[in-house]
């Protein structure tokens, strides 16, 4: 039989196939970084405190004790961070520091004249590679050392990397919640919609009942809890609308998507007035947060990553854990695979579904109040569209939108893809409409190399 | 007419088809019989057009014919009529039965034309459907019959019917065996497939059993058709010793020691709307009570109803005295009362799930820890418990349970109540669709439970089955039970299934 003849080499193409075929979302992931490696492959200039202790070696290296230095850099943050480890490295070995300047190349001509006046020596110039191009550094008398540059990929450096990331977490978030819908054969127009109407009756409840500017971590946390319990509850009404009515989700989740929208701009309009006076034209401007610490789940880290990334994380590890070792997992699957054989196993169907739509709510909730943080406001038009560009999101991640196929690490995989997409396309410089049709056929693509996961498998099944 | 020369198959890992030789004449009708797994789908599906064989030669009407798709197969005119149904249920009968190419005038419908055609049709099947109701409206039966219809309006030259009266009730069943008689004396030939034996004998002219892709016993030259006698070459003991390579005594398996009980479930002016009509009967603890009756006398409606899955108007349900609230399946269930429903794929299993995660469903409760964990070990080791005892065969425990034989596929189902510790078990049809093999292996468990005092409600439409393996028999008709069987091996089939017809002895046997 020609199957028995192939020997070894068959056999292994075959597994080859097949391991290709059951990960594809993840081979699909790991071609597109490694295409946004090649497009943004760039001479890199670090400006990190590690590179200014390399600075700080070559200075001492080449240029030994009694010594003055003048270290240059911009006024940024990293730039600061970067001359802190120039002097850090160059601290108790004896060689002094002639003077800092942070700013522009005409700083550095005037620190250097005032150097001059004064009548100090000035042996050294410590600075990045940008500054070491300036004029008053290239022509003043003494050595400067700068870091080496390295060509790299500007996608794949650490901040870029967390960026995408970060940019996404609310999408990824939302991805969650509809992850379980979609197992359920089921579908939630509503998220976006939920999403705002979760950020603004956040914003709206620290603003006006507990206390604006003065509001403690725990009235901003009891804010959070109503926007995201709002938003649950908007699941729960979509949820008994498609069990106890029969209605199909999409169109439950479309009344919802509308009546959520609608809320949403309701409360900003109203706050607006209540703030300016009641004759107040009402717009739709964001509700702002005043209280300081509300922007720390947005914008704060933790270890250097992102708060956002940080919950993402967190919340699709319990998601997995729900999914794969509890019973209420179980269920869904049950329940999406096959309804009328869950219902004759016992399992509560009619309870399942109204929990995972809850549960989709909340996930938009979350992603809510994330936005709402990191714009330190409630926007009443912030998440249109997310709906399709969360259910890309899904479907490339392998889930089967006929229900009870699907894991929440490909959902994970397949809202990466989607981010590094977007990514990938914005730093290869390609403008914002052919982005829409580039990343319109890209997921077209993405979902098609899925559909043919079963014709890969066929390898491996053995008829009977 | 059909000609097959050393046709081989192979899948990765199974030899499906090992140099099989065939011929069929036009005019013959061709049993072909074996266990699941011997072959016969992937004899089908070659002849078919669906597959193409890896060597041999198919030879059809006297030229070779190398099928490209079934459409071309369908065109030289092979209708096949499978054991899945093809109906669109939205559609009406007559919209089902003409929907293929070919029947309209440059696409516009010839709607007289097709309407007297469809009474024709249905006539010639003996069947009182009335061609404008859709199809959702009908029973699985009344299905079949359609679909049966759909394949004579081709006119074929070889018609290949795989397991057609699987959900037939027997006058269904005789009106197509009829029929099929009809096609081969208007001069085409036909496959046909089946696990009831009888009907193999009623309908072929010759019989071929499949093995593990092999011709065993029949047909690889043209031979005598019929002994001399009329008889078939092959009778029914043989035939079974053919398929499973091994004899099996008797049909069923002998009583098990154990005692019928007291009384454990009383069913109470059971009713619901005209499809049952107040139906009461009782099981004892170890008994086995056959529901005897043509498809569409209200059997599986009583087992749903039991069961909590049907809602009902009136009557009541007690189980061990205490009255039972049957509001849903989950309620049941708890009560102890479990379901082997009738359409094993549709309504036991989640095809795209594993064999264990479906064993476990109903189970997850008793594999729970801290509430809402699963326990994957217990769960694990349950399942392989109740795969050993059953002999569940499989290749590993996450295999998709989709794959498995029927056979197998029902014993997940049986394992999962078992597991539950069912105090009543309805089995709807437990072995449609199941081979001789593990239909016996089934036969054995309903013995089996009934002994350990557990109590069994079993509908069957095969006759033989339900006097066969039942303590006492009910027999319903139009939503009623019209008559008792209290010692169902003794009794007369022919009597049973005239009450199952509804011209039952006037002496109605009072139940209860």
């Amino acid at each position: 039989m020609p199957e028995g003849a192939g020997g070894s080499v068959g056999r292994w193409r075959r597994k080859l196939l097949d391991l290709l075929g059951r990960n594809l979302s993840v081979v699909v992931l790991a071609l597109l970084c490694l295409i946004s490696s090649v497009a943004t492959w760039r001479e890199q200039n670090p400006i990190t405190s590690r590179s200014g202790g390399a600075v700080a070696r070559q200075v001492l290296e080449a240029c030994p004790a009694p010594c003055a230095v003048l270290v240059v850099a911009r006024d940024t943050e990293a730039d600061r961070l970067f001359a802190r480890a120039i002097e850090e490295g160059l601290d108790g070995s004896g060689v002094r520091i002639a003077g800092r300047v942070f700013g522009q190349p005409r700083d550095v001509r005037l620190e250097l004249e005032r150097l001059a006046m004064v009548g100090g020596s000035l042996d050294a110039i410590a600075t990045h590679r940008i500054a070491s191009e300036w004029g008053p550094v290239r022509s003043a008398r003494a050595r400067v050392f700068s870091p080496g540059s390295y060509h790299w990929p500007t996608f794949l450096t650490a901040r870029n990397l967390l960026n995408v990331v970060n940019q996404n977490a609310d999408i990824a978030i939302i991805a969650l919640g509809m992850t379980l819908v979609i197992l359920t054969a089921g579908i939630d127009l509503s998220v976006g919609s939920l999403l705002a109407l979760a950020g603004v009756i956040t914003a709206v409840a620290a603003q006006e009942w507990f206390g604006g500017v003065a509001a403690s971590p725990a009235g901003l946390l009891a804010a959070m809890l109503l926007g995201v319990t709002a938003a649950a509850l908007g699941g729960l009404l979509s949820g008994t609308m498609v069990t106890a009515f029969r209605v199909p989700p999409f169109v439950a989740t479309l009344g919802l998507m509308m009546l959520a929208r609608g809320l949403a701009l309701i409360l900003a309009v109203g706050h607006q007035r209540r703030l300016v006076g009641g004759g107040a034209e009402g717009t739709p401007e964001a509700v702002r947060v005043d209280a300081a610490a509300f922007a720390w789940l947005g914008n704060g880290s933790v270890l250097g990553v992102p708060n956002p990334i940080v919950l993402m994380l967190v919340l699709f590890v319990a998601a997995h854990l729900l999914m794969t070792r509890t019973m209420f997992g179980r269920y869904v699957y049950a329940v999406g695979g096959n309804v009328e054989a869950a219902r004759l196993s016992g399992v509560p169907v009619t309870a399942v579904l109204l929990a995972v739509y809850c549960l989709c709510g909340a996930f938009a909730g979350l992603a809510g109040i994330v936005d709402a943080s990191r714009f330190e406001g409630g926007r009443p038009n912030a998440g249109e569209l997310y709906e399709l560009q969360v259910i890309a999101a899904v479907v490339v991640g392998g889930a089967s939108l006929a229900g009870g196929r699907g894991r929440i690490a490909g959902t994970l995989i397949g809202a990466m893809i989607i981010a590094v997409i977007q990514n990938g396309l914005n730093i290869a410089g390609v403008a914002s409409y052919e982005q829409k049709v580039v990343f319109g056929a890209l997921i077209l693509a993405a979902v098609l190399l899925d559909r043919l996961q079963p014709r890969l498998r066929r390898f491996r099944r053995k008829p009977l | 007419m059909l000609e097959l020369h050393r046709i081989s198959k192979s899948y990765p890992g199974v030899d499906a088809l090992r140099g099989v030789s065939l011929a069929i004449g036009a005019g013959e009708v061709l049993g072909l019989v074996g266990e699941n797994g011997a072959g016969k789908s992937t004899l089908i599906r070659v002849v078919s057009g669906a597959e193409r064989p890896d060597g041999g030669r198919i030879e059809f009407g006297g030229e070779a014919a190398a099928f490209a798709s079934p459409a071309d197969a369908r065109e030289r005119g092979i209708a096949v009529i499978h054991q899945e149904l093809s109906l669109v249920p939205q559609l009406s009968v007559r919209e089902n039965l003409f929907l293929g190419a070919g029947w309209s005038r440059r696409g516009i419908l010839r709607r007289r034309w097709e309407e007297r055609e469809a009474r024709r049709l249905l006539g010639l099947l003996e069947m009182d459907i009335d061609p404008d109701v859709r199809c959702s409206t009908l029973s699985l039966g009344a299905c079949q019959v359609v679909e049966i219809a759909k394949a004579l309006a081709l006119e074929p030259r070889l018609l290949i019917l795989d397991e057609p009266t699987a959900a037939l009730s027997p006058r269904e069943a005789r009106a197509l065996l009829r029929q099929v008689r009809g096609v081969a004396r208007r001069g085409a030939a036909a496959i046909y497939i089946s696990h009831r034996l009888e009907e193999i004998e009623a309908v072929a002219d010759r019989v071929a059993v499949l093995r593990d892709g092999e011709l065993v016993h029949g047909i690889d030259r043209r031979g005598p058709a019929v002994a001399d006698d009329g008889r078939l070459p092959l009778d029914r003991d043989e035939l079974i010793e053919a398929m499973v390579g091994r004899s099996l005594s008797t049909e069923f398996p002998p009583r098990l020691p154990g005692a019928i009980a007291e009384t454990r479930l009383e069913v109470r002016g059971l009713s619901a709307g005209r499809r049952v009509r107040d139906v009461s009967f009782d099981i004892r603890r170890g008994e086995v009570l056959g529901l005897a009756g043509l498809v569409g006398a209200g059997r599986t409606e009583v087992a749903r109803i039991v069961a909590g899955a049907m809602p009902f108007d009136g009557g009541e349900v007690r189980l061990d005295g205490s009255r039972l609230d049957l509001r849903s399946p989950r309620q049941a269930i708890r009560s102890g009362i479990c379901l082997l429903p009738e359409d094993r794929r549709g309504q036991g299993l989640i095809l795209g799930r594993s064999a264990q995660d479906n064993f476990a469903l109903p189970n997850l409760d008793r594999f729970r820890r801290l509430r809402a964990l699963v326990d994957r070990r217990r769960e694990r080791r349950a399942f392989s418990r109740w795969r050993e005892q059953l002999d569940i065969r499989l290749a590993r425990p996450g295999q998709r349970v989709a794959t498995l034989s029927g056979g197998n596929q029902q014993k997940v189902v049986i394992a999962r109540w078992l597991e539950r510790g069912a105090k009543v078990v309805l089995c709807d049809e437990p072995t449609r669709g199941i081979d001789v093999g593990a239909r016996y292996e089934i036969y054995e468990w309903i013995r089996r439970i009934a002994s350990e005092g557990k109590s069994v409600l079993l509908i069957s439409s095969e006759l033989e089955e339900v006097l066969g393996l039942s303590d006492r028999v009910l027999v319903m008709h139009d939503g009623r039970i019209r008559g008792e069987i209290p010692d169902p091996e003794r009794a007369d089939p022919a009597g049973v299934l005239r009450i199952a017809a509804g011209l039952g002895p006037s002496e109605e046997t009072s139940v209860a």
